[in-house]
């Protein structure tokens, strides 16, 4: 008895700092955004009124937040079958021998290193309508200039390019890493039976490579529907809200606009769409992905 | 031979397309104002004064130095944070341990937004705004941290500690002395990933600064390129250059550490 109360202690000093600091930041947290958003808030955050689901309605009425679920659901679909289409090419190049491959590699996994901000502002100006690369490029063509951040048309194509860009680079690598740990000995008895280049990629590497594809598309939807500092630095939401996805949303309505009551409930709608694509991908995933 | 002349064409051209705006920029941050805006891609003398310009704009150094300080900060507490409670999930059995275990485990499912404004909110009560401990605290603990090393220090023989507790060496010491050297390739990864993701945060960053004494260089660099009319868009990428380098070297040296732990772990394993 004394021995195993102890023991919690001692154990209670290891795990003490970690929990203690998860409960501050996450786990009380977590509770507060519920119950903000059963509530409206004054501007310092205090909550005055009691309104129920009063603030979940009126969101799922507006078109404001309408506009922004589609946006973001848009976004999504736009970003991740590209960005991990356009790795999964790049790793499988990458794999092969070639002279100078760890260079390639450098290269290519080298947007991990690149901040949100300094990718957006490098972007920023590309975009630039009148002195922007983009614009140079096509006027050299002899092609009308696009607005590529000021047109509701195209700009969430444009921050979707700009994302898939910063995100190949983390993708890439987990990929590479996922080709690498293939056993080399399935080619050789492969090779022995006459199987081409494109039988190996269908037959033994994209079906292996599975539990690594599944695991990349279930980080990037997740990154995907928490994007913020792009549309800060290049739309701010506009042009008429048509990037204004789900994050940029519940700032500009908690630390602009001091709705922390709504707010908070987009925070919430915005983490059960989390576990949601979680599950429901873990559930189709199970099924199609093959396990060694 | 021909199908290794197509995989070098098809490398050099994916890396020309993708490392683009990155040579790009750093092309850009040494031209004239009229060059870049005439559309030129190189240029025709190297201007350095663009990131002298662009040290002393916002002030960028001071951010650099704020940034530099925040990231080793989070860096080191959440290798010290996190070390000691996977220890105690490998070698210390108590009451309550498996479901403290989940507890940490899901909170890698709560996504950071979602309790953003209560810890906003939190931060402002503990008067913590434009300071590094408001930057640095709330992601000390890490879960995915914790399951790492978890992880590595279920590799190391159970003996070790079994010999070590007969030579009278308490749990500190033993963590300390034995089983963080024996992690230094997890540590290190743990460390790059810490550093990495903390100096590139940017909607945190916003929040809790609301002057320049604390700001770090992803906010310094929002501030450049909004400046009313006057963007001097070479200064600017030259404060591009000046955030993405040390990133880009750690991230260079640190792949190397990554790719050598885990190595070592397999040969271990």
């Amino acid at each position: 008895m004394k021995r195993s109360l102890r023991s919690f202690g001692t154990g209670m000093m290891f795990v003490g700092p970690s929990l203690f600091l998860m409960i501050v930041f996450v786990f009380y947290p977590i509770l507060k955004t519920i119950y903000f958003s059963l509530y409206l808030t004054d501007p310092r955050g205090v909550p005055v009124q009691f309104v129920g689901a009063e603030n979940y309605v009126q969101l799922l009425a507006s078109d404001s937040f309408r506009l922004s679920m589609k946006s973001t659901f848009l976004f999504v679909l736009y970003t991740v079958p590209t960005s991990i289409l356009l790795a999964l090419f790049l790793a499988v190049l990458a794999n092969e021998r070639v002279r100078g491959v760890e260079f390639f590699r450098i290269i290519f996994s080298s947007s991990l290193g690149v901040s949100v901000a300094a990718g957006s502002t490098i972007w920023l100006f590309l975009f630039h309508p009148s002195i922007g690369l983009f614009n140079h490029i096509l006027k050299t063509l002899g092609t009308a200039p696009i607005q590529w951040l000021t047109s509701p048309d195209w700009a969430l194509v444009s921050i979707a390019l700009t994302t898939v860009w910063m995100s190949v680079g983390f993708n890439f690598i987990v990929l590479l890493g996922g080709l690498q740990n293939i056993s080399e000995e399935l080619y050789e008895s492969a090779k022995i039976d006459g199987a081409g280049y494109w039988v190996n990629l269908f037959r033994i590497t994209l079906p292996l490579l599975s539990p690594t594809l599944f695991f990349v598309t279930v980080v990037t939807v997740i990154h995907s529907f928490q994007s913020f500092g792009q549309i800060d630095i290049l739309t701010k939401g506009g042009p008429a809200e048509s990037t204004n996805l789900i994050v940029y949303s519940i700032y500009r309505d908690a630390f602009i606009n001091y709705k922390f009551g709504t707010a908070s409930a987009q925070a919430m709608i915005l983490f059960v769409i989390i576990l949601i694509a979680t599950y429901v991908q873990f559930k189709v995933g199970e099924k199609r992905v093959h396990y060694q | 031979m021909v199908k290794n002349a197509i995989l070098t064409c098809l490398l050099g051209l994916s890396a020309l397309i993708l490392f683009f705006p990155i040579l790009y920029a750093v092309s850009a941050s040494l031209m004239s104002t009229e060059e870049l805006y005439g559309g030129k891609l190189i240029p025709s003398q190297f201007l350095l004064e663009n990131y002298e310009a662009a040290l002393q704009s916002v002030p960028l150094l001071k951010f650099l130095l704020n940034s530099l300080i925040v990231s080793t900060t989070v860096m080191v507490g959440q290798i010290a944070v996190s070390s000691l409670a996977a220890y105690a999930f490998v070698y210390i059995p108590f009451k309550g341990r498996t479901l403290i275990f989940y507890l940490f485990i899901s909170t890698m499912m709560i996504p950071w937004e979602a309790t953003m404004i209560p810890n906003y909110l939190t931060i402002l009560h503990l008067n913590w705004i434009n300071t590094y401990q408001g930057l640095s605290v709330p992601f000390f603990a890490l879960a995915f941290g914790t399951f790492l090393l978890r992880q590595h220090f279920l590799t190391i023989p159970k003996e070790l500690r079994e010999a070590a507790e007969l030579e009278g060496c308490g749990h500190l010491r033993f963590l300390l002395s034995f089983v963080l050297p024996l992690s230094k390739p997890m540590l290190a990864a743990l460390g790059v990933y810490g550093f990495l993701t903390t100096w590139n945060m940017y909607l945190w960053p916003l929040l809790a600064t609301t002057n320049k004494s604390v700001r770090t260089v992803q906010i310094g660099l929002k501030m450049m390129q909004s400046q009313e009319n006057s963007t001097n868009w070479p200064v600017v990428m030259a404060g591009v250059v000046i955030v993405l380098l040390p990133t880009l070297i750690f991230l260079f040296v640190g792949l190397k550490q990554l790719k050598k732990g885990l190595m070592s772990g397999a040969l271990k394993g």
